[in-house]
């Protein structure tokens, strides 16, 4: 017998209802339930973090967590950030001038990341960026271009 | 890469958990914060026929300050325990280890009852655990019990839990005065699981001796290892740098049991063992001497 749970989930400000079976990941249910497949899956067990998204406005691996247990909670995704492809978000508009990414496989989970740090912490240093950045993996970059698009994100949305 | 298939109950009060572990005991499994619970569903490693998610009791999610002992709930996320101020207060080797553990978005949602029961010999908890003398509270749905930390860590993975108990709280006394506190870990990256790590509490008496020493070491062993023979040199002694080399050899050498694994040879974890225990032992020392004004 396989459950199903009747879940109602905040994506974007956005409510969608949904019948899920409980070993469905978030990671899954925003991409294929949803198809906010902006949410990226490298690894699916926690390393690389490209699937990180906002659980109620904190970072958190989408691969780690069951859909069913975001029933009533808020998600938000990098969908969630500009408002459309004119108006980006300062943060990613700083990766584009600054050449944050290159494949861009990790940047959505790399933004996620980055939107409550720089809430929490204005005016990083940027040894605090290489921190705040180790659970994200970046095989492109070699992470200078990104350090760069963040300090320049701060300045933006100071 | 997808979890087997489980029967799924999200209970929202610890009596309800209490009850779903005594009805399911053996095959109950508990979902706390999930970041070691849930990769190992994903590989299909762990494949627990009934979770048991405690993230929506809320009731264990707390920390408070007693008299001479902070009492933490089990599903405390990892993140509120790193920025609380009275923790930082009354047992800031715990502040300063906590950013150790994994990254953010994994505090973010990790817990430390989690941690502690997940038993990791490479973890970090379970070592702060030992070093700072805890006392973990079980409970199953007939009463609670409480279990010092030396007797909860009973090898790699395994807890002295029943099947049917959950642990609820963590009571960690507040670090005595005249205490000097050091943590050391070297990791291939920031974040990864250290391949080597150390706590070190030295708390000296009124004259400047030294009292007492706490080693204790991750990833050296069945479980978090403490070296008390090391701990018994130094203690009434005045603290030297001879007396710390011997300390440390003689728990590199004698006292842990670290395997090797695919990042490092059991030989080159002992290498590390020495090293950080001096400088977690001479770090200590220089706080517990800088507070005994």
């Amino acid at each position: 017998m396989t459950q199903s749970f009747h879940v109602t989930i905040t994506v974007n400000e956005k409510e969608y209802k949904r019948e899920v079976e409980p070993r469905l990941l978030l990671s899954d249910f925003l991409r294929h339930e949803l198809g906010l497949t902006g949410t990226h899956v490298g690894c699916e067990h926690g390393v690389c973090g490209a699937c990180t998204i906002l659980f109620d406005g904190e970072s958190m691996r989408s691969c780690l967590i069951f859909a069913v247990q975001a029933d009533g909670h808020q998600i938000t995704t990098v969908e969630g950030l500009a408002k459309d492809k004119d108006n980006l978000h300062p943060l990613q508009q700083s990766f584009w001038e600054a050449h944050g990414l290159q494949c861009g496989y990790c940047t959505p989970g790399i933004l996620m990341t980055l939107i409550p740090f720089l809430k929490q912490n204005p005016n990083p240093s940027e040894d605090e960026i290489r921190h705040a950045l180790s659970g994200n993996l970046c095989r492109c970059t070699g992470y200078q271009h990104i350090v760069d698009a963040v300090k320049l994100a701060a300045e933006k949305m100071k | 890469m997808k979890p087997a298939p489980f029967e799924y109950h999200a209970p929202d009060s610890l009596e309800q958990a209490l009850d779903l572990m005594s009805q399911h005991a053996g095959e109950g499994k508990i979902l706390a914060g999930g970041q070691s619970l849930v990769p190992a569903m994903n590989f299909r490693v762990a494949q627990p026929s009934v979770l048991i998610d405690l993230n929506r009791v809320g009731e264990l999610s707390y920390i408070r300050e007693a008299d001479n002992a902070m009492s933490i709930g089990a599903m405390t996320r990892e993140r509120h325990l790193e920025f609380d101020s009275s923790v930082a207060k009354r047992i800031p080797l715990l502040t300063e280890v906590m950013p150790f553990i994994a990254h953010p978005q994994i505090r973010n949602r990790g817990t430390v009852g989690g941690s502690i029961v997940n038993a990791d010999p490479a973890a970090e908890l379970p070592v702060l655990m030992l070093a700072l003398s805890a006392r973990l509270k079980a409970r199953n749905a007939s009463g609670e019990r409480w279990i010092a930390a030396q007797d909860f860590f009973v090898g790699m993975f395994t807890t002295a839990l029943e099947p049917d108990e959950i642990l609820v709280e963590i009571e960690l006394p507040f670090m005595p005065s005249r205490t000097g506190w050091s943590f050391m870990e070297v990791a291939p990256r920031a974040g990864d699981y250290a391949l080597m790590g150390v706590a070190a509490l030295v708390t000296m008496d009124e004259n400047g001796k030294c009292k007492q020493v706490k080693l204790v070491y991750l990833n050296a062993g069945e479980g978090p290892m403490e070296a008390k023979e090391a701990a018994k040199l130094l203690q009434g002694e005045n603290l030297n740098d001879k007396l710390i080399e011997s300390a440390a050899l003689l728990a590199s050498e004698k006292e842990i049991t670290p395997f090797g694994n695919i990042h490092t040879s059991s030989e080159f974890q002992r290498h590390l063992a020495k090293a950080l225990t001096k400088n977690t032992l001479k770090q200590a020392l220089q706080r517990a001497e800088s507070n005994l004004q």
